[in-house]
């Protein structure tokens, strides 16, 4: 069970940064505007076809970073893994937003060793010496993505959405959790904490299964990493965006695969 | 002297008397529903940028245990973003608990919590209602102040608020 498990998030990682196409990762918090201090949410987080049906793989949680208003790290509670998604509890008993984070960093490796495909996934650190001498066909990749989505309690704040400095990263110039129908919102996407500039960032809203069309709206960052939409309705927005370059941490891996994906919330007016 | 202070006596006695005031009649529909619950209701002013001039009122429940009645503060969703997201529950002079279906009056003066003193103006009165296993509901009344002469403006709600009155005295 574990095993099979361990697998699926295997594969769902591997899948993930080619997936724009197909499968969609995420998070979506029960609330995302709270009042009072003793609020909880509840987070589903899963890979999937359509937004936001757990159909196909849970999302790992022993990448999850939970970040609270005043900076500080918090633990995620009654976590718990399923078939098709995974799920857990944040208190939110602090005042400004949260952020929840999906970082997914390592170094992948396909090899075949006496003819037989072999994977390895793990750090820059554990890579030395973990392809063994005989293999064949060694192809070795980075990967650096992020999946977020953001909860605030009373007023937003910023001290939760500090860019860390690696890989693709959001930073807010409308805040997140104050979207609104009909309104225009801007963010700046960063690459190692850099301006992300002239990047496709595409946005669907959820409620896939209930509609023809994906209906999937995109734009392009400015040279400063800046990019908008203008939502058209309220709903859950996944918006994502993906790169590669070959910066990678080992010189064994020709390429650097990045993505950033934030579920956010529009209300109505 | 003595004729400056009688000046001033009568100055501090006529101000009551010529200050503006604003009265407002809000009213809860009743509804024949399965599930009611009082609505939780904000009246406050805008001003043209959106920024709140004054909240004049904030009914909700006070009484539920653990913070169960701010839990549900947000649901008056334009309110919450223009303002309430930033209160510490109660406000003094403007919360109260919710009030049942039926017009309620309230009264404020020029130059006295919580209207305090507008700068003359164009602002827009909103109230805003939302109520548990219910709908949400919005209106808003334009007025410029101060009044030159008494106003009578009014809105009319189409599910979670009545007639919407507000009358303005210079």
């Amino acid at each position: 069970m574990k095993h099979t498990l361990a697998r699926a998030a295997f594969c769902a990682a591997l899948v993930l940064p080619l997936a724009a196409q197909a499968h969609k990762m995420w998070m979506v918090p029960s609330a995302t505007v709270i009042s009072g201090d003793d609020a909880w949410v509840t987070v589903d987080a899963a890979v999937s076809n359509d937004l936001y049906y757990p159909d196909h793989f849970p999302a790992r949680l022993d990448t999850l970073v939970i970040t609270a208003p005043d900076g500080s790290t918090v633990k995620p509670e009654n976590a718990a893994t399923g078939k098709y998604r995974s799920t857990f509890d944040v208190p939110v008993p602090q005042k400004g937003t949260y952020r929840l984070a999906l970082v997914n960093q390592g170094l992948f490796a396909n090899y075949e060793l006496d003819g037989q495909k072999k994977r390895w996934r793990g750090t820059p650190a554990e890579f030395k010496g973990a392809i063994p001498a005989g293999a064949k066909n060694v192809a070795v990749s980075e990967m650096a993505s992020r999946v977020e989505t953001f909860v605030t309690q009373g007023s937003p704040s910023d001290g939760a959405l500090k860019p860390v400095g690696k890989g693709l990263e959001l930073v807010p110039v409308s805040q997140p959790n104050d979207l609104m129908a009909g309104e225009k919102a801007t963010f700046r996407l960063l690459l190692d904490g850099k301006p992300a500039a002239n990047l496709k960032v595409v946005a669907i809203n959820g409620a896939t299964r209930y509609r023809n069309a994906q209906d999937e709206m995109d734009t392009t960052t400015d040279s400063d990493g800046k990019f908008s939409f203008t939502w058209p309705a309220a709903g859950m927005y996944w918006v994502n965006a993906s790169t590669e370059d070959d910066r990678t941490s080992v010189k064994e891996a020709k390429n650097r695969r990045l993505a950033y994906t934030a579920t956010l919330e529009v209300l109505p007016q | 002297m003595r004729r400056l202070l009688t000046l001033a006596i009568c100055a501090c006695c006529a101000a009551p008397a010529i200050a503006a005031d604003m009265n407002i009649t809000v009213e809860i529909p009743t509804l024949k529903v399965a599930e009611y619950h009082r609505p939780y209701v904000a009246v406050w002013i805008e001003r043209e940028d959106h920024s709140v001039a004054a909240n004049l009122a904030v009914w909700y429940e006070m009484k539920k245990g653990d913070g169960e009645g701010t839990k549900w503060l947000k649901d008056m969703r334009q309110w919450w973003r223009r303002s309430g997201r930033e209160q510490t529950m109660p406000i003094d002079g403007v919360s109260g608990a919710t009030r049942p279906a039926g017009q309620h009056r309230l009264r404020f003066v020029d130059g006295k919590p919580p209207l305090g003193t507008l700068a003359p103006g164009h602002y827009e009165l909103v109230v805003e209602a939302a109520r548990e296993v219910g709908g949400r509901e919005a209106q808003r009344i334009p007025f410029d102040w101060p009044a030159k002469a008494p106003v009578h403006l009014s809105a009319k709600g189409s599910e979670e608020l009545g007639q919407i009155d507000l009358d303005l005295n210079p």
